[in-house]
This record gives structure tokens, sequence and C-alpha cells, in this order.
């Protein structure tokens, strides 16, 4: 599902993290857990394919959130995320 | 990032339900205009029903649903100001795209669009964020800093006038440059300033940048890094890069760079 239409980075994935965790979260802090980057969300670069998306990290390539999409649930790895800082207040 | 809350918090007994309803819901919008903007890119004027208001920089979702009940969504910026009642997206088509091709060919005037949003909270601007505001776009790239620059354009003029304005535009020829009649009519230095670049075929008779922007243009283009300007860099996933990590170069704090990237893939 690489089409040119797709917008690669986290403020795309805005749709499925709101979803996912029931806030706005381009806006909320990702301290990856591979070099210890700290950086909005929004600013991850997203790699999305038919069954979800990953969000690597900019700086090192790290996979910081990978979410699948399956039926009835999302699946969520979070092994390259050391902290999520999420700003309850846009 | 945003101002911290100072010291004594009066928030914390009522949490603010800015978003009183966190989970998006989809909204059948209604197309009460398209204007084309391009031979590629068409405006769509959308009438959403309960629209919350959106912040300059955001996007919305789209989804388009077959009859065999396929679906394919995509995300679109929004091109108009959080000042307007109804909700502009300017699509590009892409021939081989499976929803453009759809928004910009086929719909029209009356017609119902699935949208959900709006979304977004990190590439976003207003008026009270202040600048100076440096807004650089490659192509349809331009779409979410118009939103920025005709939410600028709204506001009172004792506002507007502490944020002056610098605009770069990459397209590859004069055609494909969305908006260009609106941005030369906006123009109006020193306060808002709008800069061109054709990367393949300028007009006739151009006498401006001809070229891919690069370190030259940008720091002839941009305040200088003591100025502290919000720099929302927008395009395509290599543009975006090399404009950012030129900005950091240069002495611009990353953390006023924000990057929006659209495809393709690498």
């Amino acid at each position: 599902m690489q089409t040119e239409e797709m917008r690669l980075d986290g403020n795309a994935a805005g749709g499925i993290l709101r979803d996912v965790f029931t806030h706005e979260m381009t806006a909320a802090l990702a301290t990856c857990a591979g070099c210890g980057a700290l950086g909005p969300v929004g600013a991850l670069l997203e790699y999305g394919h038919r069954m979800g998306i990953v969000l690597r990290c900019p700086q090192c390539d790290t996979p910081v959130l990978r979410i699948v999409i399956l039926p009835g649930h999302f699946r969520l790895d979070c092994s390259g995320l050391l902290r999520l800082t999420i700003p309850t207040k846009p | 990032m945003a101002a911290g809350t100072p010291g004594v918090n009066s928030d914390i007994k009522a949490i603010p339900e800015a978003e009183a309803s966190p989970r998006l819901e989809w909204r059948v919008a209604r197309v009460v205009a398209v204007r084309d903007e391009t031979t590629r890119a068409r405006t769509l004027v959308l009438d959403v029903p309960h629209w919350p208001g959106h912040r300059a920089g955001q996007h919305v979702d789209v989804r388009l649903v077959a009859e065999d009940g396929y679906q394919a969504q995509r995300s679109y910026s929004i091109a108009s100001p959080p000042e307007d009642a109804t909700v502009a997206l300017t699509v590009e088509r892409l021939d081989d795209g499976e929803v453009s091709p759809y928004l910009v060919g086929e719909l029209r005037p009356g017609d119902g669009l699935e949208v959900r949003g709006p979304i977004g909270g990190y590439f976003v601007w207003q008026v009270a964020a202040g600048g100076p505001l440096l807004l650089v776009g490659g192509g349809s790239g331009i779409v979410p800093l118009m939103a920025m620059l005709r939410h600028h354009g709204r506001a009172d003029a004792s506002a507007r006038a502490t944020v002056p304005v610098r605009v770069l535009y990459s397209a590859r020829t004069l055609e494909d440059m969305i908006y260009h009649v609106e941005l030369e009519q906006l123009a109006a230095p020193p306060l808002l300033d709008v800069v061109l670049t054709f990367t393949r075929n300028a007009p006739p008779g151009w006498t401006g940048y001809r070229r891919r922007i690069d370190r030259a243009m940008l720091e002839a283009v941009s305040w200088s890094p003591s100025a502290g300007p919000h720099a929302y860099v927008c395009g395509p996933t290599p543009f975006v890069e090399s404009v950012a990590t030129l900005l950091v170069e240069l002495g611009h704090a990353p953390s006023l760079v924000w990057t929006e990237r659209f495809g393709p893939t690498g």
C-alpha cells in the first residue's frame, strides 16, 4: 500500500493513534528505546502497510511503535518505546 | 513546545474535556463547491456536520467504501483557515492512486464524502504561537501551509503585525504551482514575503530562483537563527529531509522546525 498518496510521517498516523489512545497523539512526546532521542510522535517516520503502521525513530530507525489492526482488536508492540508523554490539553 | 502550566494548577479539579468525544467519528460531509487549482489539483469545499473547528496545519482522514465493502482511506491536509465555517481540502491527483482520481475527477457539489477529523496537534500553528513564521513548501506540501497563511491573514492587523511571514515555495512549473494567484495577492513585503522557485520550467521572463531549494536559498530567504523563526516544512519526504537538515545546519533549533512529509516512499 505504498502509494504516493500515503503521507509518510507520524502526523498521518494521527487517526489510527487517536483510535488506539483516544487522545490527540501527534504532539505527544516519545522517547526512543534505541537511542534515547526525544521528539513528537508527529515527527516519527511512518511506514504504512495493509495491516497497520510502524513508526520509526528519525534518528536511529528503531521501530518505536508498531500497531497492527486485527479484527476486533489493535495489537501494539511498544518494545522500541521508552516513554510516552501525552498532553491532555490541545 | 507549548508553554508549561504555571505554578498553581487550577485545572486539576475539572479536567478540561477539550476533546469531549475523544473517539473520532466518521461523518458524512457534503461537497458545497469544487475549484480547480491546477490541471492536477482540485479544492473540495466541504460542509461537515458538527465540525468542532480546527487549527491551521491539521488534516482529515477521508474514506471511500466500494460497493463490495472494500475501503480505502487517506489523509488530506486542510487548506482553509479555522475562521471558515466550511472545510476546504486541496487534493492532487495521482494517476495510479485509489482515492485521489475520484476526489479530483468525479466528486461533484452535492455529493457526500466520509471524513473524520480534525487530526494532528504537532504540525499546527496559530497566530498566538507567534513567529516570525517561515513556511517552506514543496509541491502539494503547500496545502497545510496555506491554512496557516490564510489564518494569519484573518488575524487582526495588530496581531498580524507581530508575526512577519516568509513563504518559500518550490514547484516544478507554474502550472504545477497551487494557489499561485492567491499567493501573489497575499504578498505584502516586508510583513509577508512570497518567494517562488521553479525546478523544471520557469515561466517566460522569470528572474527569480530556478533550482531546488538549497542552503544558499534558505539562508537568503529565512531570518537568521537568532530571530528564532518558527519553520514549518511540508512536501515530499526527500524535500522535507533536505530542507529540515539544512535549516538545522544553518543553526536553527530543531525544536523550531516542524515537519510534515508526503509520499512517495523512498
